[in-house]
């Protein structure tokens, strides 16, 4: 099992807002493909930032600084074109956010018409259908495909979200607290539809919620203070932490 | 004494706030009179001829006179004319203001957006006087001739800040995550411009579309260096054309014709009125 290479890998990557803090602090960890990796920790810990730095998010804002290396299949992401980044690596944000002004039908495609690819109505078609049986939403929406995209529920939103990001075949999706804006029984579709997609792409996905990163996720990582405290088997992570500061954090010691 | 204490507050208040009540009551006042004054006075112009007929001839005028019949004639000419140079305007003005718009709202802290801002708020400040003159060198003389394409020119440099202005302000105040999501998918920075964050800020710069030519549609001064004025109906956009403020102006200066102030009044602020009332119903309706 070891001899698997890695999908992405992090290099002492550190992130920072302003000179003087850092928000990530030498992170390093390697993320194995075709799972579901939980990163979790306080509130302000610095979970975002990293996941932002995986899709170049960072490179938006000048001030922001990102260090260290991050690897995609070998290759320094940080040394990569953004726009080739992002196509392979999708992201979903943790308010469910459909384009406004597209329908349903369009938002699903929406990575291609940003990324300048036609397609012909066939390919459309399949590429919508396909793309929202993923996220098992194909037969609650598909008459009503015409119609905007925030006329569903947070559920329905951030699933037309999930399936948008798929379109585009990333290898990797972030997931940034995709259901803290969403009822249970939402969450219990998306956490199922998470297990489901994980056969075809690698997820890394920020929790608040403890149950749902053991419910899902097979690898761990505890961030404390812009630090990797400790990552490793969820199972072992949850029954038998090795660092006190996750073991605080688990028996909800600490925020 | 602490009751009295309230009491007191409580009556301070009150003075404050009927001292407000009335303050806005006094500013509405000239409004109103301008409202009345025109609609009263501009009413009973208004017929179908009167939006149909151009200006009438001097001959016109003398025989209804003797006649002891009313001014025959309307503003068709001013309508059309005005119509033209403001649909000119408006082809050029707002794709070239959107662009505008959205490199500053885009690129706000660079150099180079500072000054184009700068020069936005100068040009909005600018009086309206010293566009039309502007535009007579520019365009006018080179032309050899007044025109509606002049006129255009004038209208359109006095629309761009208020279209950059509201395409500018109505993206910033997109949420981000609306960009980031775009650019999350792989797209470049014009296309999520493009598809995203210009389609959601739609109703801010349509909005802004409106009142830039309700703000626009009533510039006499401008247009008499330009479009010059005409007396019957033309399409021609190398010709000298006729606007309806130019004829409000015309209008005033001929004895004759000052009948016919008043309905081309009326027309013109009715006109304004409801393009504002429309921009604020689609702003509300926008911002749900
Ligand atoms: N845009 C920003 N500018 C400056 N500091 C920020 C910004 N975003 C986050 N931070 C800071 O970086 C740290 C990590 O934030 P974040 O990654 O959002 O935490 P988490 O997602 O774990 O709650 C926090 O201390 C936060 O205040
Ligand atoms: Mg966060």
């Amino acid at each position: 099992m070891e001899s698997v290479k890695p999908i992405l890998e992090f290099k002492n990557t550190c992130v920072s807002y302003t000179k003087q803090t850092m928000a990530v602090k030498y992170v390093s960890a390697a993320i194995e493909r075709n799972t579901i990796t939980a990163i979790m920790g306080p509130s302000g810990c610095g979970k975002s930032t990293l996941l932002r730095a995986v899709n170049l998010m960072h490179n938006l804002y000048p001030n922001i600084r990102v260090d260290g290396e991050i690897l995609l299949n070998g290759e320094n992401i940080l040394a990569m074109e953004p726009i080739d980044v992002r196509r392979r690596v999708g992201m979903v944000f943790q308010r469910p956010a459909p384009f406004p002004t597209m329908s349903i039908y369009d938002n699903v495609l929406s990575g291609f018409v940003l990324n300048g690819i036609k397609l012909s109505k066939a390919e459309k078609d399949a590429t919508v259908e396909r793309c929202l049986r993923s996220v098992a939403l194909w037969d609650e929406v598909k008459d009503v495909l015409n119609k905007k995209g925030t006329f569903l529920s947070g559920g329905q939103q951030q699933r037309l979200c999930i399936a948008r990001a798929l379109a585009m075949k990333p290898d990797v999706l972030l997931m940034d607290e995709p259901t803290s804006a969403l009822d249970p029984i939402a969450t219990k579709h998306i956490e199922e539809l998470l297990l489901e997609l994980q056969k075809g792409v690698t997820i890394l996905i920020v929790t608040h919620n403890m149950g749902q990163a053991r419910r899902i996720s097979s690898k761990s990582m505890f961030m404390y203070l812009g630090e990797l405290v400790e990552y490793g088997d969820t199972e072992t992570m949850f029954t038998n932490p090795i660092d006190e500061r996750t073991k605080s954090y688990l028996t909800g010691k600490m925020g | 004494m602490n009751k009295l204490k309230i009491r007191h507050r409580l009556a301070k208040d009150k003075l404050m706030l009927w001292s407000i009540c009335l303050l806005a009551a006094l500013t509405a006042v000239p409004l109103l009179a301008i409202l009345g004054e025109v609609l009263l006075r501009g009413y009973d112009q208004l017929s179908w001829s009167f939006f149909t007929e151009p200006t009438p001839t001097a001959y016109k005028v003398t025989k209804a006179i003797e006649a002891g019949e009313p001014i025959p004639g309307g503003i068709a000419n001013g309508i059309v004319g005005t119509m033209i140079m403001l649909g000119m305007a408006v082809m050029v003005a707002v794709p070239l203001g959107i662009l505008c718009g959205a490199f500053l709202a885009e690129n706000g802290k660079n150099r180079f957006a500072q000054f184009v801002s700068y020069l936005t708020d100068l040009l909005q400040g600018t009086p309206s006087v010293i566009i039309g003159i502007i535009t007579y060198i520019w365009v006018v003389v080179p032309m050899k001739g007044y025109s509606a394409i002049a006129g255009s020119v004038a209208l359109c440099i006095m629309m761009l800040p208020l279209i950059i202005r509201s395409t500018e302000e109505t993206l910033k105040i997109l949420p981000a995550s609306l960009k980031e999501a775009g650019l999350a998918l792989g797209g470049n920075n014009a296309r999520v411009m493009m598809k995203v964050q210009l389609p959601a800020a739609f109703g801010g710069i349509f909005t802004g579309v409106l009142l830039a030519v309700s703000r626009v549609i009533g510039e006499t001064a401008p247009l008499m260096f330009t479009a010059l004025g005409c007396s019957f109906v033309r399409f021609a956009v190398d010709k000298p054309i006729s606007a309806v403020p130019l004829l409000i102006w015309e209008f005033f200066n001929d004895p004759n014709l000052q009948e016919l102030i008043w309905g081309a009044s009326l027309f013109l602020l009715l006109f304004v009125l409801t393009l504002n009332l429309l921009s604020k119903y689609l702003a509300k309706k926008w911002n749900q």
